[in-house]
């Protein structure tokens, strides 16, 4: 159960406190009450599915971002058998919010990239938030490339609230590193399958974001902005996240409708971190299960699948 | 074929025997502990206090990595440097190479050999720092040059164990040539797709650090050890300033993005053994 709780999921804690209640006062006189508890604790599940599947986009948002949701590293150490990091871009630094490296996934060799938010204060300062500087994304370039000559799969998780709007990212070019891992990602001749597994930011998540197969677990968002952001620039109001997220459709089944996800991975009632041996299965079989498809393709057949993939997406007239 | 090892080996038993008496204990640079001999040389010469890697040469690296001298072929067991500057400093380069011989009997700063790794066959060239500082001269250059040709003909994966004080200035441009020839190696055998494991260990500088050592697919280097390209000296006195602590050192170069990882001596050769299996390459049927 998890210690951190959302503000809309109260009512559901309160259900909870209920059935605890109801036990105690069951001990305390010594009656037989376990038909009102089974009762009550029938309602709190059917309450819970309920109110999980028809989380509204902000409220997925917010999920996306709990602190106690699994990050990459939580699903690398537990997907891989094997597993070596490889740090540095081999110009300027690691860049500690991408993690990258070799591993193998049931049996499958991947060169794995992950965007690493932190778990409490020094560790989200040692992980900057998951904003990756342009060494992360060079970095991922580089364990790409490395992957493509050795004709190893590669894996891109994807969370991050934004690439890091830095005096010094600029001027290491910031925009120059994603550009350039857009245009060697759909032309690289390996599969490339993303899971975005909590926040997809603008170019910051798209910089690791190319490829071949995109799946979204069910409470994470991908988008041009970030909600907030959006309110404070269209609204003049970042209170209006709510609507911003509404507004922009940034939820899942939204990218789904647009074409750029795939699939939507469930996840255990009440989010991935009450569950995230149960999340983590279900990230691996997808993996597995679109490696299984993406193999058996010609490195050509491959790249062109990628590039009619990006070359039928957004909405016009003429 | 493996007669210069076991000569080389029996040389080092007979010199360890020597210096029994005078050697049983060992200052460490690290920690200043005083560490029982045999202790250290169980412990791949290791400090078990602090982790202080102390150097154990060309032939350490071959006997923790290698199969065994059964697996091992040197290449280009004879191809040895020629003054041809006819350079004459305080010492002349003749007389230089002569002593370094004596000293260490080794016939030049590197040795390539053909072996296998846990059955994986491997392609690798370990410098030794002992002999005229592990500078790269034309024979250095050369022997890599060859042994790197080697790789790619057999699609064998490539290491090098360096330990450098950078090129050979008894040789000129001769030598400041063989980062551009051993580069130019490594060049074709990338496009071929073979890979290179490059392995920095203290100190790895100057000209090695800029040519060879630095393209590794995947760069390890042992904890501690000094890399750089211009000596800390010459910064110094250049930029008049104090150096960070820890400057040039592995852990630095890490954080600063040039090295993939940092492996401790006892892991280095499970490591090789992972990589080499993980790009691709399979254990040799017959590896008699
Ligand atoms: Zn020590």
């Amino acid at each position: 159960m998890a210690k951190y709780i959302l503000e809309f999921e109260k009512p559901l804690r309160e259900l909870e406190d209920k059935i605890k209640s109801t036990k105690v006062t069951a001990l305390e006189r010594g009656i037989d009450m376990s038909k009102e508890i089974d009762g009550l604790q029938e309602k709190l599940k059917k309450a819970a599915e309920d109110f999980y599947k028809n989380l509204t986009r902000w409220q997925r948002v917010q999920m996306a971002r709990h602190p106690e949701r699994p990050h990459s590293m939580d699903y690398i150490e537990a997907m891989t058998d094997y597993w070596f990091e490889l740090h540095g871009d081999r110009h300027y630094a690691d860049d500690k919010a991408i993690v990258g490296g070799i591993g193998t996934i049931g049996g499958k060799k991947m060169m794995i990239i992950g965007q690493q938010k932190g778990r409490g204060t020094r560790d989200n300062l040692y992980r900057n938030f998951g904003m990756p500087n342009p060494e992360g994304y060079r970095k991922a370039l580089r364990l790409m490339q490395l992957a493509a000559k050795f004709r190893v799969p590669v894996l891109s998780l994807v969370d991050t609230i934004g690439a890091y709007p830095g005096l010094g990212a600029e001027e290491r070019g910031q925009a120059e590193a994603i550009a350039r891992n857009l245009m060697v990602m759909s032309t690289l001749k390996v599969p490339i399958v993303i899971i975005v597994i909590g926040e997809g930011a603008s170019g910051g998540a798209l910089g690791v974001g190319v490829g071949d197969r995109l799946f979204m677990l069910e409470n994470t968002w991908f988008s041009v902005i970030s909600p907030e952001g959006s309110a404070s620039i269209l609204y003049r109001d970042a209170s209006k996240a709510m609507e911003a997220a509404d507004a922009m459709k940034v939820a899942p089944d939204d990218l789904v409708k647009m074409g750029i996800c795939d699939q939507v991975l469930p996840e255990p009632i009440g989010g991935a971190h009450q569950d995230p041996e149960t999340s983590i299965a279900t990230v691996k079989k997808a993996i597995l299960a679109s490696l299984t498809e993406l193999e058996g393709l010609a490195p050509e057949e491959l790249v062109a699948q990628r590039i009619a993939r990006y070359d039928k997406l957004g909405q016009w007239q003429e | 074929m493996a007669a210069w090892f076991r000569r080389s080996k029996q040389k080092i038993l007979s010199t360890e025997r020597r210096n029994v008496a005078e050697d049983l204990w060992s200052k460490c640079p690290g920690c200043s502990e005083y560490i029982y001999r045999q202790e250290l040389q169980k412990a791949q010469m290791v400090c078990p206090t602090c982790a202080h890697h102390f150097p154990i040469g060309c032939h350490g690296y071959i006997d923790l990595l290698l199969d065994g001298s059964n697996s091992i072929t040197e290449l280009n067991p004879g191809l040895t440097s020629v003054d041809a500057l006819e350079f004459k400093a305080r010492k002349k380069y003749t007389e230089q190479l002569a002593a370094a011989e004596k000293k260490t009997g080794l016939k030049e700063a590197v040795i390539t050999v053909a072996a296998t790794i846990n059955k994986y066959p491997i392609v690798l060239a370990v410098m030794d720092f002992s002999f005229i500082g592990g500078s790269m001269g034309s024979a250095v250059g050369e022997k890599i040059s060859r042994a790197i040709d080697y790789a790619r003909e057999h699609r064998f994966p490539m290491a090098t164990i360096s330990s450098s004080g950078g090129a050979r200035m008894q040789e000129g441009a001769l030598s400041l040539m063989q980062m551009a020839k051993t580069s130019a190696k490594l060049a074709l055998f990338n496009e071929a797709d073979g890979l290179f494991i490059s392995i920095l260990t203290d100190p790895t500088t100057g000209g090695v650090t800029a040519s060879y050592a630095m393209l590794g697919d995947v760069i390890l280097a042992e904890p501690g050890a000094l890399i750089g390209f211009a000596g800390a000296r010459v910064i110094k006195q250049t930029i008049g300033q104090d150096l960070p602590e820890g400057f040039q050192r592995a852990e630095f170069l890490l954080e600063k993005g040039f090295v993939d990882h940092i492996v401790h001596r006892k892991d280095l050769k499970s490591t090789l053994v992972n990589l080499i299996s993980f790009f691709g390459y399979e254990q040799a049927a017959n590896t008699a």
